[in-house]
């Protein structure tokens, strides 16, 4: 039998690791800042070239990992329960291709910064619309013909970045690599992610047990009183706003989404009133490691953060599966 | 008799790819009745229990909860008092043993609430009824058919309606479990004032434990009686389209294939 972690001493220890991870991005970097004089800027205190560098360069960067970590983990764990298919990422139904595609072409257009994100998130929208639209076909919205949706729109995606980056310049090929991968040199100030994480929780967590309900099939749920269309359709649109929230700001990072939520059901059950909470926390804290090292391994230069999210992940996630004796 | 039905059909017509399952069907169920459905494969059992709960539109007719409306009902009230034991069950993503069974209290828990410890309570005694009493931290998925099969009975017997509606709940059961669960179900009925509506492949077994049995022939010709009245070779032979055989034993008469 496998232990099993009690859920609040869980979700307290991811609290920990969080602000652990936020005091090492925070004075972890070009210039390394002992832990007193991180606190002291953020209490507005010590001095300006500090105050500088924690406030305005490392926090928002800090801030807008922890975010998107999070939206990504919430949004998988979301799509996996909506398509009842354990292989669901937040990327599957094809938001980050559109997301991807309206990136890549403000880049090979020269524009850059705010325009960026902007088509970004258009091209999110718009693929999210066009799965809806066209798994709404006449036998009704089964998961199979949303994944099966998805999934085609997702390839045809796919085939248009490959042409983009085919007809793209040598000198913006580079960011465009980098943003596929992932990256968050791009950042907003960190605040408007952070909040649609909070927000985005606030409003999944009371539906927390319908969820737990729904992940036994459509028409359980339908008999134990859940109705079950407007649910769903509520799930796909949060988990497409996250994602596409997620990728504007950070581009396309992988395997946070798919692969948190099996973390936690691995360690602690899939009881969603934790696991959501537990994803946004540990999917959070990965990102922002995984960005701190992105941005020191081989300093001045960076990493993409895409890269050390699964050179941290994947080892922590195979030894999780393979001692995992419960379910999965 | 009591005065009004728990669950009531009146002129109900259920239509499936051209077909009738039933047409202008009209059902009255009391408290303490217990009937079994009979009927051979794809003739409607399945799509008749759905539409009794709503989870499938009728072409025609209405169906009473009550005294109410079903359709009139949000499907959270529908659920506090009729369940459905359906025949098949996904189980995709992992949860435990306990987990599965306490999604049964989902209707009766109020939305910022949490299980308390008598849904807790209700959930261990349903899965000690059905033999699953320390397995309870067990992963659904290592469970085998049959466990599984009792693991969907506990989810029903924990949600605790006053009309149970199975589908099949003797698939995949050995003989012992068969004959506990549906005497447990006959005794729910006939002492705790539930009704229960039955689908079964074996007219024994309905003979056994249902007082009424509702024969569907196909295409909408149904015959709806006591089981004294109804259960006879001639109508089992019509029905299963084989000739049935009597035999006597010291429990009344059996019906085998001949």
């Amino acid at each position: 039998m496998q232990q099993r972690l009690h859920p609040l001493l869980l979700l307290s220890a991811l609290t920990v690791l969080a602000l652990s991870a936020l005091c090492v991005a925070l004075a972890v970097g070009s210039v390394h800042l002992p832990l007193h004089s991180v606190m002291s800027a953020l209490e507005g205190g010590g001095d300006p070239l500090t105050r500088t560098l924690v406030l305005e360069l490392r926090l928002p960067r800090a801030l807008t990992a922890f975010a998107t970590g999070g939206l990504l983990a919430l949004a998988g764990a979301l799509m996996q329960v909506l398509l009842r298919n354990p292989l669901a990422d937040p990327y599957i139904l094809g938001v980050s291709g559109g997301a991807a595609v309206g990136a890549l072409l403000s880049l090979l257009l020269g524009m850059a910064g705010f325009w960026v994100s902007g088509s970004a998130f258009v091209g999110a929208l718009i693929s999210m619309l066009i799965v809806f639209v066209l798994a709404h076909g006449r036998g009704g919205w089964t998961p199979t013909r949303l994944l099966l949706t998805g999934i085609v729109v997702a390839f045809g995606w796919g085939a248009a970045i490959s042409l983009l980056l085919v007809l793209s310049d040598n000198a913006s090929l580079r960011g465009m690599l980098f943003w596929l991968m992932g990256d968050l040199s791009y950042r907003s100030s960190g605040w408007l992610p952070l909040m649609v994480v909070i927000a985005g929780l606030a409003i999944c967590l009371p539906f927390a047990r319908h969820l737990n309900v729904l992940a036994r099939g459509e028409t359980l749920a339908e008999a134990l009183g859940i109705s079950v269309r407007p649910f769903t359709i509520a799930i796909y649109i949060a988990a497409s706003l996250f994602t596409a929230v997620a990728v504007t700001e950070a581009g396309a990072i992988g395997f946070v989404g798919l692969v948190i939520p099996h973390m936690l059901r691995l360690v602690s059950g899939s009881d969603h009133r934790t696991l959501l909470p537990g994803a946004v926390l540990l999917g959070g804290s990965l990102l922002m490691l995984a960005d701190t090292l992105a941005r020191t391994l081989v300093a001045p230069e960076q990493l993409p953060v895409g890269v050390v999210t699964a050179a941290i992940g994947v080892p922590v996630f195979l030894y999780l599966l393979n001692r995992a004796r419960g379910p999965l | 008799m009591s005065a009004a039905p728990l669950l009531e059909a009146r002129a109900l017509t259920v239509e499936i790819s051209g077909k009738y399952v039933c047409r202008n069907f009209n059902l009255a169920l009391y408290p303490g009745n217990c009937v079994g459905v009979l009927g051979s494969n794809g003739v409607g059992k399945t799509t008749l229990l759905h539409s009794l709960v709503g989870l499938r539109s009728v072409d025609s007719g209405e169906i009473f909860l009550n005294d109410v409306p079903l359709k009139a009902l949000p499907r959270r009230r529908i659920a506090q008092q009729l369940g459905l034991l359906m025949q098949q069950q996904e189980d995709s993503l992992p949860a435990t043993v306990l987990e599965t069974a306490l999604i049964g209290r989902h209707p009766h828990i109020d939305f910022w609430r949490w299980e308390s410890h008598s849904d807790v309570n209700l959930a261990r005694r349903a899965l000690k009824l059905v033999g699953l009493d320390g397995l309870e931290q067990r992963a659904q998925t290592q469970l085998s058919g049959g466990e599984r099969r009792r693991l969907a009975i506990a989810t029903i017997i924990t949600q605790d309606p006053q009309i149970f509606l199975l589908d099949e709940p003797t698939h995949q059961l050995d003989p012992h479990h068969q004959l506990a669960l549906l005497g447990y179900f006959a005794k729910l009925a006939r002492t705790r004032n539930r009704a229960i509506i039955m689908s079964l492949h074996d007219a024994n077994l309905a003979a056994r434990f249902c007082g009424q049995v509702m024969l569907l022939f196909g295409d909408g010709e149904m015959q709806h009686g006591s089981v004294d009245d109804t259960l006879n070779t001639e109508n089992l032979s019509r029905l299963y389209q084989t000739p049935m055989v009597p035999v006597k034993w010291s429990g009344g008469t059996a019906y085998l294939p001949g």
